[in-house]
């Protein structure tokens, strides 16, 4: 893996690892993005990893983009040989079949399978946040098992609800924001991804690990109106390493 | 301290410096499409350059405050009313309780900012006051400010009205119209053909009324990524010129996602940005390469100069005002300026200076 550097303009610049989506490209960006934070170097003012690539916005009256550059491909070379250890794991509830109503039928039809099967699949697997886009706290999810792997509507829908649990063609997600979506939604969950007034707004970060755990409706009511009072606060399953 | 708004264009929002350090969690910076005009808004009433103030285009806007506070009106140029009496930009004015402010709608150019003394005070939201019209953030609600909203102000500095030293060529710290829009290339230039990017630095863009604060359409060349338009998604900053798949160029403003999924070809130098988001409707726009290093000198000076100006504001008419008149223009304590002070306005707009 071989960076390129490429200026996005003179107040931001974006250092790219290929143009693939895999987890051990995407673990080698959020590693840098890590030690870049740490690093606190005066003059950056963004650090944006992506799947492949990392965004960089910085002053220029502190900091010129050709020092960036250098110092950043510096902090590249420094990298561990070692693999990442595991992000933290967040265990999800979702109540199937909620959030849009009819949605998690219509993708059993599509498939050929019941719905206790598209459940089964769907919270079968684990989730990787490769990043955080489009949206406030909006997680793109990898890891959809293929067969559920379903194409965007041709249509956007308007006001799909905020905590809604979605597929877009090979990804998953959760809707951190109400709004329009052309995705398709299984299930709802009851915590808040994206909570402004928190002292800790956004729920994930891009190299965290997600599962979804079926819920009953009683169950998703509960843990929904302690979300409400303040009484929950979602934690991961393991602490950061 | 508050002010009501009587009427309002859909495009009226609160703005500050806007929300910095969290595109990586999906919220981009909103803030005002034109910093360097609410910055003079701003200073000219002794506020922070980016105090909370008031952002418009489209119709103008009409208010009234419970107590007397100074305003100033800079970016696009637009008529400027007090009661019956019009009044100019560039400067500073009182606005007494019980008086109407009518703002016309912005002329030759698109954005508007109306700066109160003391600034817009409410609650920030991730750190700032600024709306979010896409995220539903800051601001009143996170949406377009409507008749009836009450906006609360912060606590004024002890400063006169005042004006810049020299009048600016229309009320913009830049001339719109001073030559081709400055680009440079990538992060994606490499999947259009080098004709394709000929074409981006030869031929005539249209400015398009696809545009809001997230972004706007360019119209008149297409550009075709021989590379396709697809990339996989990746980081976006105002300024970044997408393509999608129609060909026409889509620059990112103050409002744009964070992450994308078409080609850059290039993006617009932080200096451009606000003169190309100024430009109205039909207008003609010219792109000319420059380099990063370039567009970095071009920002520091930029930075320096406004610095300079906002540095260099003097109080109204120090001449023909007496220094009791002066200091009855302190507002400090809520005291109200005398009709004499207000009244000046219309002769100062005449004065050919």
């Amino acid at each position: 893996m071989t960076p390129t550097l490429h200026p996005a303009g003179d107040r931001a610049l974006v250092l790219e690892l290929g143009d693939r989506i895999d987890a051990e490209t995407n673990a080698r960006i959020i590693d840098l993005a890590d030690r870049l934070d740490a690093a606190a170097w005066p003059g950056v003012t963004e650090v944006v990893p992506t799947y492949r690539s990392l965004l960089v916005g910085y002053d220029p009256v502190i900091l010129r983009g050709a020092e960036l550059e250098a110092r950043l491909m510096a902090l590249w070379d420094s990298r561990d040989a070692s693999p990442q250890a595991a992000g933290r794991l967040w265990k999800v509830p979702c109540l199937y079949g909620a959030g849009v109503e009819g949605d998690l039928d219509d993708l059993a039809r599509l498939k050929g399978l019941s719905t206790d099967e598209v459940i089964a699949l769907h919270s079968g697997a684990e989730y990787r946040v490769y990043m955080i886009g489009f949206a406030p706290g909006f997680a793109y999810l990898g890891g959809l098992p293929e067969l559920l792997h379903t194409p965007r509507l041709r249509v956007p829908r308007q006001n799909i609800p905020e905590g809604a649990i979605g597929i877009g063609g090979q990804q998953a997600n959760i809707n951190s924001v109400a709004g329009p979506s052309g995705w398709r939604f299984v299930g709802w969950t009851p915590w808040r991804i994206f909570d402004p007034g928190a002292p800790d707004p956004f729920l994930l970060r891009a190299g965290d690990r997600v599962r979804f755990v079926p819920v009953s409706a009683d169950d998703a009511r509960d843990i929904a109106a302690r979300v409400a009072e303040g009484a929950l606060r979602p934690t991961p399953e393991n602490a950061a390493p | 301290m508050t002010i009501e708004i009587h009427s309002a264009s859909p495009m009226l929002t609160v703005q500050d410096a806007g929300r910095s350090g969290l595109r990586r969690f999906g919220v981009s910076t909103a803030g005002p499409i034109d910093p360097d005009a609410m910055a003079l808004a701003n200073a000219l009433c002794a506020n922070p350059p980016m105090a909370a103030a008031l952002e418009f285009a489209g119709p103008g806007c009409a208010l009234r405050s419970d107590t007397a506070i100074r305003f100033a009106v800079a970016g696009a140029d637009c008529d400027i009313r007090v009661g019956d009496r019009r009044l100019a930009s560039g400067e500073s004015h009182v606005l007494a309780p019980g008086e109407t402010l009518r703002l016309g709608a912005p002329q030759g150019a698109v954005w508007a900012y109306l700066a109160l003394s003391g600034g817009l005070d409410m609650a920030p939201v991730l750190g700032s006051r600024a709306t979010h019209l896409r995220s539903g953030l800051g601001g009143v609600e996170g949406r377009s400010l409507r008749p009836s909203d009450r906006l609360g102000l912060g606590p004024q500095a002890d400063a006169p009205c005042l004006r810049l030293e020299r009048p600016l060529k229309g009320t913009n710290l830049r001339d719109l119209h001073s030559g081709p829009i400055r680009l440079i290339l990538g992060p994606q230039s490499a999947r259009f053909a080098p004709e394709t990017l000929e074409r981006l630095l030869s031929e005539p863009f249209q400015i398009t009324p696809q545009r809001d604060r997230m972004a706007m359409v360019l119209g008149g060349v297409e550009l075709p990524a021989t590379g396709g338009h697809d990339i996989v998604s990746d980081g976006t900053v105002p300024g970044s010129i997408q393509v999608p798949g129609s060909g026409l160029p889509l620059v990112l403003l103050a409002e744009s996602q964070t992450t994308g999924g078409y080609p850059k070809i290039a993006t617009v130098a932080s200096v451009d940005l606000p003169r190309l988001a100024q430009m109205p409707v039909g207008a003609s726009v010219r792109f000319a390469l420059i380099s990063r290093d370039e567009g970095e000198a071009l920002w520091i000076a930029q930075q320096r100069q406004r610095d300079l100006i906002l540095g260099g504001l003097i109080p109204k008419a120090p001449a023909t005002l007496s220094s009791e008149l002066l200091l009855s223009c302190d507002l400090v304590g809520g005291i109200a300026a005398p009709r004499e002070i207000t009244g000046t306005d219309l002769d100062l707009a005449e004065d050919p200076r």
